[in-house]
């Protein structure tokens, strides 16, 4: 409301924000610029090659399919779409077990330690066991995706389940809220913050396994396949241009969470310091 | 007809001595009954036994007849930790309207009826609000109204008016005696303030220190219409309120010594 009143301040505000958020990068990218160009080694091209290797492999497309090539379908959409359903699986097996677990004070401290022995667990050494239980492909795929990236999930569900509030149960309990009622009003809103928290591991860890899956047998597009493809052919610009492209994607989902998180859990503002 | 019965109870939380240490207590249907006691005596386990959210170790509560296993049907809880009682990731609205869901009631209705306990307690435009953008005595009338809103038949009060003003204090006393003429429910408030005991009650308990027992037991024999000044002019008034505030700190000079203490009290009414 200040801010409002006073908008010179509140433009200098903004551009001095956007200035610190992008200033380091664009230095990062400048200097960049110049040490390859200076370097002119083949194995480390200048950003600017790059972003134009990104552009000719995914953007050139037509304006009415938003510029995605057709490459762009062949490799980031299926790599996506993976990552999506298994992020999907995930979050709703391990909010339903979490959920199961916190709840059962004897349930958890059984299996407590087989959850973390299983969380340990890299994912790649799973391999042999789920070429047995899936298909190679996409089952495979999702399957070595949710295995790395459902346990952040379960276990801070279970944990912020755990820690609700005595006398927010208490009161639940005096008014007498079914069970549903209880998951939904009480226990889920206020291990919402954990949740969250568990989800933003998850999601880098997803986008890790993506690729990482489609280094599997069996595979046949996406980015990881490209990459692998650009590797054997020993063609470096889009080899790099898959990595930047990672790292975009992974800067964007977590700018979408926190955004999503910031809106979900506006009610926190007011209680943080209490907390 | 006693609605609520409670016998011999008592409760320890695990310590070596009780907190409760064998409560009689036989609360008729439709009383109003204020308990006082010094803080710390146990009179908050006390309500949470009644409440049914925790297991006494010992003796016997019943409501209406059967043994109270659980918290019971058609009761309200206004806790003493008002603050950390409210959800504060619902509306101040939505809070008082939440435990209306068991009511059957439609959406609009739980909407009017937050509305009006709102409006009650002198809140009508809080409704949007979250509890912690409330001051504390706002959000202790906000856990009244929650309580009110439900229609329970007993309700239970801890200290629900510590945190108001004073201004605002007397309109909720007036508001709950109002509450308790209408629409005839059992209403145990615990208070530590003698006067507010003395004008709200029916009858007056008073614990001693733990572990807690009824110290004693006195019927407030004032006209059921209760005015803020007139009531408290009246010599009946100021009589109770003495020799509430006698046996209160009578029970806190002397924890040691229960037995020799309730028996100097010759002027205990026991409910037999
Ligand atoms: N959950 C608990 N666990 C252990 N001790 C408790 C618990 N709740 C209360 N007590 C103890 O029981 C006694 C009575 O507490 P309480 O019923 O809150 O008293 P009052 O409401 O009269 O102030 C106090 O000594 C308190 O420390
Ligand atoms: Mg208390």
């Amino acid at each position: 409301m200040t801010a409002a009143a006073r908008p010179r301040d509140l433009a200098g505000r903004v551009a001095g924000g956007l200035l610190h958020r992008w200033l380091p990068p664009a230095v990062l990218v400048a200097g960049w610029e110049a040490a390859t160009r200076a370097a002119e080694s083949p194995f480390f091209p200048p950003p600017s090659a790059i972003a134009a290797r990104m552009r000719d492999l995914w953007f050139s497309g037509p304006a009415s399919r938003l510029f995605l090539s057709a490459e762009a379908g062949d490799s980031i959409a299926p790599s996506l779409a993976r990552m999506g359903l298994a992020l999907l699986l995930s979050v709703a097996a391990g909010v339903v077990l979490g959920l199961a677990l916190g709840r059962s004070e004897r349930a958890l401290a059984y299996l407590e330690p087989l959850l973390q022995f299983a969380r340990v667990i890299p994912p790649p050494t799973m391999v042999p066991v789920f070429v047995v239980l899936f298909q190679l492909g996409t089952q495979m795929q999702v399957a070595s995706i949710v295995f790395g990236a459902v346990w952040p999930i379960l276990l801070n569900t279970a944990d912020g389940v755990r820690s609700v509030d005595a006398l927010q149960m208490d009161t639940a309990n005096a008014f007498r809220l079914s069970a549903a009622e209880r998951i939904r009003f009480v226990i889920v809103p206020s291990a919402l913050p954990k949740i969250f928290a568990g989800l933003r591991l998850a999601l880098s860890l997803s986008l890790i396994l993506m690729v990482f899956s489609e280094l599997l047998p069996g595979t046949s597009d996406g980015l990881g396949f490209q990459l692998t493809y650009a590797q054997s052919a020993s063609d470096v610009p889009t080899i790099w241009a898959v990595i930047v492209l990672l790292g975009v994607l992974g800067y964007l989902f977590n700018s979408i969470l926190l955004a999503v998180e910031r809106r979900v859990l506006s009610w926190r503002r007011g209680t943080s310091n209490s907390q | 007809m006693a609605m609520l019965q409670i016998t011999g109870l008592t409760h320890s939380y695990g310590g070596d001595h009780g907190v409760l240490g064998g409560i009689d207590l036989t609360v008729p249907d439709g009383r109003l009954v204020s308990i006082v006691g010094p803080s710390g005596c146990g009179k908050s386990t006390l309500l949470r036994c009644i409440a049914g959210l925790i297991r006494p170790t010992g003796g016997t509560l019943t409501l209406d007849g059967s043994p109270i296993d659980g918290v019971p049907d058609d009761l309200a809880v206004v806790f003493q930790d008002y603050s950390r009682s409210l959800f504060p990731w619902l509306t101040v609205r939505d809070n008082v309207a939440l435990p209306l869901r068991r009511r059957g009631m439609s959406r609009p209705e739980r909407r009017a009826a937050a509305q009006e306990a709102l409006e009650s307690v002198g809140l009508p435009d809080a409704g949007r609000r979250y509890p912690w953008q409330l001051s504390g005595g706002m959000q202790q009338r906000v856990s009244i109204a929650r309580a009110l809103a439900y229609r329970p038949s007993l309700m239970l009060m801890d200290e629900p008016f510590g945190s108001v003003d004073a201004q605002t204090r007397e309109d909720l006393e007036d508001l709950l005696l109002q509450v308790h003429r209408t629409q005839k429910m059992t209403i145990l408030l615990v208070t530590h303030d003698i006067d507010e005991s003395v004008y709200v009650g029916d009858r007056v308990v008073v614990l001693n220190r733990s572990p807690a027992r009824v110290h004693a037991d006195l019927d407030v024999d004032l006209p059921a219409s209760r005015d803020q000044i007139e009531t408290r002019g009246l010599p009946e008034f100021v009589r109770l309120r003495a020799e509430v505030g006698r046996l209160v700190r009578g029970g806190g000079r002397s924890p040691g010594a229960e037995p020799a203490d309730t028996g100097t009290a010759s002027d205990i009414v026991t409910d037999e």
